[in-house]
């Protein structure tokens, strides 16, 4: 593992998703924000963060993440997380994270959960 | 067998200094992953290990204020469990009132090292600051 964050995006019609690969600190953290909020103003307001190739965060990055959350919810936005380790959600459990945006197990389930209509 | 984790009675240590720059933590973790990987940890378990030892540098780093600007890091290789012990020698602070951090959602590191270990202890004052956690080999 690189102390680099890479970060991959895959524009659907309704939605994006945001794959991350390496380690999720404050620079990492604040590089997901800045293409999250570029998503947004390009209008895509439901994204989807995949995880699965980021096993390692610290509490700075995941309180860039909350502050992220934050923003797009102001839009009326969504925003899922998906295929996180164990660790990490527990990480996003204790920093509350958890309790503000949805977490799910996979990308199919992050999917269908932004196909439900918003408040369902 | 030179490759067998530590058997009952015998404790091995390694000793790490990693300098206060940015993600030099992430050498931290290197180390303690080939350590618990040794010592046949669970890939859940090691991931814990790493992310409360990134809390415990990062503290340090960003909050310790040390002159000389090092970390040193033990790792204990016990039979029933691995001990990490984080050191630095700047200022301490006290461990039940943190400082209060000007940004929101900050200030959860002592907390996810207590969430993620099995024990975490924390000795601090003007010399700097210990913290000493411990990961049993087939606990949560």
């Amino acid at each position: 593992m690189t102390n680099d964050l890479h970060v991959q995006v895959r524009k659907e019609s309704s939605y994006a998703v945001i794959s991350t690969d390496g380690y999720i600190n404050n620079v990492g953290g604040e590089k997901v924000g800045e293409i999250a909020l570029g998503l947004v103003d390009e209008g895509y307001r439901d994204l989807i963060l995949n995880l699965e190739k980021s096993n390692v965060v610290n509490s700075i990055g995941v309180s860039i993440l909350i502050e992220l959350v934050e923003r797009i919810q102001d839009v009326d936005g969504r925003l899922y997380f998906c295929n996180l380790t164990k660790v990490i959600a527990k990480t996003f459990t204790i920093m509350g994270l958890a309790g503000v945006a949805g977490i799910v197990a996979t990308e199919a389930e992050a999917v269908a959960a932004l196909a439900a209509p918003q408040g369902a | 067998m030179a490759n067998d984790p530590p058997d009952a009675g015998t404790s091995k240590e390694i000793n790490l200094t990693i300098p206060m720059l940015p993600n030099m933590e992430i050498t931290a973790t290197q180390t303690a992953e080939a350590v618990a990987r040794f010592m046949e940890f669970e890939p859940d378990q090691i991931d814990a290990v790493k992310i409360a030892l990134i809390e415990a540098c990062i503290n340090a780093f960003e909050y310790s204020n040390s002159s000389e600007g090092q970390v040193y890091i033990k790792f204990i290789m016990n039979p029933e469990d691995l001990v990490v012990i984080i050191r630095d020698h700047g200022q301490g602070f006290d461990p039940e009132r943190p400082a209060a951090l000007p940004k929101k959602h900050r200030g959860k590191g002592l907390t996810i090292m207590r969430g993620l270990m099995d024990h975490v202890e924390i000795a601090s004052g003007p010399g700097g600051t210990t913290i000493t956690m411990s990961k049993a080999r087939a606990s949560r």
